[in-house]
């Protein structure tokens, strides 16, 4: 009973930022807003708890769920409760972690400005792993900020390459478009699935797995495997 | 999901054009013949991929004794509770619709001047390219006192099926606080990860159902895959269950017996409960009939898995000595559309692209408790060669050895669909 009475008081905390909170913002202004935050919280490949936990990942995360890391009683019962890092969630705790969760140990004044807020959140999206379907789903889904040099999104695929290669991502994406466990890979949009493929290939999606594989394709054999699937048909 | 007729019209139109040029080698009138003999993770999937992208230029034939194939990988999972037997059985029936004949028989002959294969039920079959996917037998005499007669009081359970549901009832008859022992085997074998993982699966289950009951593993090896993994793994959830003894205890030297249910180890005599005694092993034996083995298995060109003692014959999977790739479900499904690419480029002049091969091998320590090591390959002149890898780390988040169990319970998914159809 008392779980259920607390679940609901986070709800009715969490309600009116929903409201405010906009969409993703500019990953690369965010990039220059997280120098607040990397005093205490690091980010990226090889990265380790500090005085903040890891924030690799915290898209779609449960709160309090990195292991070895001492947090505030707080967080704990949110945690406990249900909590799970979402858009909205992260933007109200940023905007005022104590009075988010009262006990909070992140001793960070809080950043007011909604854009900001969005700035950030889009960079660390882009360290989230959870989910990864393209186009993405909830929590993180939204178009794809990208650098990728445009010489490389021109290159015209070789679609009977791509089949051949697509026999490989075929050992654990479905043929059929079905989604247990392992993203659906069918019907992308030819350029998302570049860019993800990019991204991956130069570790920025935080996976193992598909940082592998994609780390071996050259940039022809991506754009032969975007041709193959944008030819396929439901 | 199928191409669009434009794009296959256009498909359709190279192959013919390339087809003009000298390539065909079928060595008969008429349509090119492709024998696989195994309908596993290698032979199933080089089967169907095939079939499917020839288009009915080349009659495909899998050989596989069993009506329903029960996949070796994920049978541990059934021994600590986590999966139904008969969700890890797959028929035949999607292969067959694809346009391969499957012919449920044994293979017991090749005569390779011929190009023909005899069939126990009589008969033979004609190939141009025949592939081998006979998965592994056990080398006899490696564990004294073991043979496949005693394979009933002391269950191998390496090949899934009847083995697998007969340890399990023997897990969950064992009294209060008895011994399962594992006699584990020596390298190379299928799976690496394979007999520690069932370690964890049996430990699971004894914690759920006999909680003083104890685990000795007799291991032959010095090291093995995933070692500091699993032994987190069960420092933290299977406290005090486990033993290992390794090769400088005695774990080497070991003979069973059977009728008294005992394990002498480094003469020691010690009473057991339960002993799953997997042998050392080698290619399925139908690879030594053919005459392509070298010792214990079947050594390949990396570049298309041709054997090097005869480049009609492919052998895929744990039966071939290849490099670098460990013997797993994942490895010989790779190896397969390699093989399929390069045997439809060689029968019918169509395109033939450079092998890329990769590896995933997951493993459940507890409930929602993954890991994983991957790799991914490449051919060089002398063997598969591994090019990159991944492990996953001591100390993970909890989240995220779940994320590594979904994603591992996706992937059998994936494959077993990509392997029958």
């Amino acid at each position: 009973m008392l779980k259920f009475v607390s679940s609901i008081l986070f709800v009715v905390v969490v309600a009116s930022p929903v409201m405010a909170a906009d969409e993703f913002g500019d990953a690369d202004r965010g990039a220059t807003l997280f120098k607040d935050c990397k005093s205490c919280h690091q980010l990226g490949p090889g990265a380790k708890n500090r005085v903040g936990p890891v924030l690799n990942g915290i898209f779609g995360r449960a709160a309090a769920s990195v292991e070895k890391f001492k947090y505030s009683k707080s967080l704990k019962r949110a945690g406990t409760d249900g909590l799970v890092w979402d858009f909205e969630r992260l933007s109200a705790y940023i905007e005022n972690p104590k009075a988010f969760a009262s006990g909070t140990r992140m001793n960070y004044r809080g950043m007011k400005s909604v854009t900001d807020r969005n700035d950030l959140l889009a960079y660390l999206r882009d360290f989230s792993d959870n989910p990864q379907n393209i186009p993405e789903a909830a929590p993180t889904a939204r178009a794809l900020s990208h650098d990728l040099d445009p010489a490389i999104l021109a290159i015209v695929g070789d679609p009977e390459y791509g089949e051949y290669l697509s026999n490989e991502c075929l050992t654990c994406h479905r043929a059929d478009g079905a989604a247990e466990g392992i993203p659906s890979i069918t019907l992308w949009p030819e350029e998302d699935f570049v860019v993800a493929m990019h991204a991956y290939k130069r570790q920025l999606r935080p996976h193992p797995v598909m940082q592998m594989m994609a780390g071996r394709l050259s940039n022809e054999e991506i754009a032969a495997l975007a041709a193959y699937f944008a030819q396929l048909e439901e | 999901m199928k191409l669009n007729r434009r794009l296959f019209l256009g498909t359709a139109a190279a192959a013919t054009a390339s087809l003009a040029a000298p390539m065909v080698m079928a060595a008969s009138h008429g349509k090119p013949n492709v024998v696989v003999i195994g309908g596993g993770a290698g032979g199933a999937t080089a089967a169907r991929y095939i079939a499917k992208d020839s288009k009915g230029e080349i009659n495909v034939t899998l050989i596989e004794p069993t009506r329903r194939y029960y996949t070796c990988f994920f049978s541990n999972l059934y021994l600590g509770g986590f999966r139904e037997m008969e969700s890890l059985g797959h028929g035949y029936g999607g292969m067959a619709a694809g346009g391969v004949n499957v012919v449920h028989d044994w293979a017991v002959g090749i005569d390779r001047d011929a190009k023909t294969v005899a069939l126990a039920g009589g008969g033979s079959v004609p190939y141009d390219k025949l592939i081998l996917s006979p998965g592994i037998d056990f080398v006899e005499g490696a564990v004294p006192g073991w043979s496949i007669a005693a394979q009933n009081a002391m269950p191998h359970a390496y090949k899934a099926g009847s083995q697998t549901e007969l340890l399990k009832a023997q897990i969950m008859a064992m009294p209060e606080g008895g011994t399962f022992a594992m006699v584990a085997p020596p390298n190379p074998f299928r799976c690496p990860p394979g007999p520690y993982e069932r370690i964890s699966m049996v430990a699971h289950t004894l914690k759920e159902n006999n909680p003083t009951a104890k685990i000795l593993i007799l291991d032959p090896k010095e090291k093995f895959s995933k070692q500091g993994l699993f032994e987190e793994g069960w420092a933290n959830h299977y406290d005090g269950m486990i033993e290992r003894i390794g090769p400088d205890f005695g774990g080497a030297s070991v003979e069973v017996r059977p009728d008294s249910m005992e394990v002498v180890v480094d003469g020691e005599v010690e009473k057991v409960d339960v002993c799953n005694v997997i042998p050392a092993m080698k290619a399925g034996r139908i690879c030594e009939m053919a005459g392509v083995t070298d010792g214990n298995w079947a050594p390949v060109n990396a570049a298309d898995m041709s054997s090097k003692a005869d480049a009609d014959i492919h052998v895929l999977g744990d039966a071939s000595s290849q490099g670098d790739m460990p013997k797993s479900g994942f490895s010989a499904n790779s190896q397969a559309k390699v093989c399929a690419n390069a045997v439809r480029g060689a029968l019918t002049g169509s395109r033939v692209f450079p092998a890329k091969f990769s590896n995933t091998c997951w493993s459940l320590i507890d409930t929602d408790n993954g890991i994983k090591v991957g790799a991914t390959y490449e051919a060089t002149d002398e063997k598969i060669a591994k090019v990159d890898g991944f492990i996953s780390a001591t100390g993970e988040d909890a989240a995220l050895r779940k994320a590594t169990f979904e994603e591992s319970v996706g992937w059998y998914s994936g494959i077993t669909a990509d392997m029958m159809g």
